[in-house]
């Protein structure tokens, strides 16, 4: 067991702030008051653990977890990296869930009417669980750009939400993951909450030839990074004496 | 130039979106993909001291409630103790101590059913009064906000929480203090969480 020991405090100058005035909907949903700096205590350098019992191994192939009659329309593509702390350690056995629209730009949720067709064989959610190098893969279809209501004509980039936890609830993180070369990125309004432009570029996954399977799906590489820890507790006692 | 320290940055934050749903509640998004959801059952069955509820709505900065919402709640047991291995002691089987929930896409409530959790060593030993950790994610929301739920019926040991009393503003505190009713079905503590504006709850970086 490791000695409890303090998580690297959040940047918050490297994360959005609450209050984007371009993104209209946290307007009004971004608290005014300056938030209250915790130093951890065990209700935050712990979080809930998770296995393989919790998955089935299919979750993790969006091309077939929700197959009726035969694979879904679109890029086929690989989404793998690993999930490391901000010690460039790797954080095997966590959870990361992922969902996205469909090749059309389409949710498979009945609050999204836009337009474009549902796919019938695309449910657009997976998960998996880190192995013990932290490495993790989805394949799934690369999703459409979609339209959304922000300013008249708003764009989203193609993107994946991602969602990760970490071993401490500290580093619960969601994020999206963007696609090298789209020009919509660095339009959005959403992606701009983010005010340092190389905070922006780790949002953008690359694509991977290496790990590119030949006559099937061409693979993108993103890596996650976590919040990472001291590796020594020294005065700073978190626990009793 | 001095050396270079190497420490990766973390990940930036994106907001979860309208459609959270279908990645960690997909049935709530409408459809049926995985074997189990997670984070439907904080306690387990095996779970012992009190049997609660905790309810209420998410407040938007002009009063009205924000109905796509999900939050995640993170709890010790009874005891005092996370189902972690760095939480000293043991959880009962199946006590994970994690939970999950969305808002009703109408109303915008949401409730849990869970135990109560017992006081937690803070730090150098100062003890917790019991509280739920709530992370709360939606449209708008670019970097989850994250609170802490403590319970009306322990004025005393509220009185002398650590983390309580970091917040100056005493009528402030009252923001983190969910409130017990005594129901026909059981015992619930409301708990409303003010995203900005009058009343505003207090949230922590942690
Ligand atoms: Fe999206």
């Amino acid at each position: 067991m490791n000695k409890p020991a303090e998580y690297y405090q959040r940047d918050r100058e490297w994360q959005p702030p609450a209050y984007s005035k371009d993104y209209k909907t946290s307007v009004t949903r971004s608290p005014r008051y300056a938030m209250i700096s915790l130093e951890n205590t065990v209700s935050e350098i712990t979080g809930p653990v998770f296995g393989h019992n919790d998955v089935d191994a299919i979750d993790n192939d969006l091309i077939q977890n929700y197959a009726k009659d035969s694979d879904p329309i679109g890029e086929r593509i690989i989404i793998h990296g690993r999930v490391l702390d901000e010690n460039a350690r790797p954080v095997p056995g966590t959870l990361v869930e992922i969902w996205q629209a469909n090749a059309g730009g389409r949710y498979r949720h009945k609050k999204d009417t836009y337009l474009a067709a549902i796919d019938p064989n695309f449910g657009g959610c997976g998960r998996t669980i880190t192995d013990e190098n932290g490495y993790y893969f989805f394949r799934t279809v690369k999703p459409g750009a979609y339209p959304w209501r922000n300013w008249v004509n708003n764009w989203r980039p193609a993107h994946i939400h991602i969602s990760v936890f970490g071993s401490g609830f500290v580093q619960r993180l969601i994020t999206q993951l963007y696609f090298e070369g789209d020009p919509l990125i660095k339009q959005c309004p959403i992606v701009n909450t983010i005010p340092d432009p190389n905070a922006i570029e780790q949002l953008v996954a690359v694509l991977d030839m290496n790990a590119t399977i030949p006559f099937d799906s061409i693979a993108y590489k993103f890596d996650i990074i976590l919040r990472g820890r001291r590796s020594t507790l020294f005065e700073n006692r978190l626990e009793g004496n | 130039m001095p050396q270079s320290l190497h420490y990766l940055k973390e990940t930036p934050s994106q907001t979860a979106g309208p459609y959270v749903h279908i990645g960690l509640a997909p049935g709530a998004a409408g459809f049926d993909i995985y074997g189990q959801e997670l984070g439907w059952d904080i306690a387990g069955p095996n779970a012992k001291g009190e049997r609660i509820r905790v309810e209420g709505v998410v407040i938007d900065g002009t009063g009205a409630p924000v109905k796509d919402v999900l939050l995640e709640a993170w709890q010790a047991n009874a005891a005092g103790v996370y189902a972690h291995p760095e939480s000293q002691g043991d959880v009962e089987e199946g006590f994970r101590g994690w939970g999950r929930v969305i808002t009703d896409f109408a109303t915008g409530l949401w409730g849990f059913d869970t135990v109560k959790p017992g006081p937690v060593a803070g730090r150098s030993g100062a003890l917790m009064a019991p509280h739920i950790n709530l992370w709360v994610v939606a449209r708008g929301i670019n970097v989850g906000l994250n609170t802490r739920l403590y319970f009306s019926d322990e004025q005393a040991l509220n009185a002398a929480d650590p983390v309580i009393n970091l917040v100056e503003q005493e009528h402030r505190r009252e923001t983190l203090i969910a409130t017990r009713q005594e129901t026909d079905t059981g015992v619930v503590y409301k708990f409303d969480i003010t995203l900005q504006g009058d009343g505003e709850t207090v949230f922590f970086d942690i």
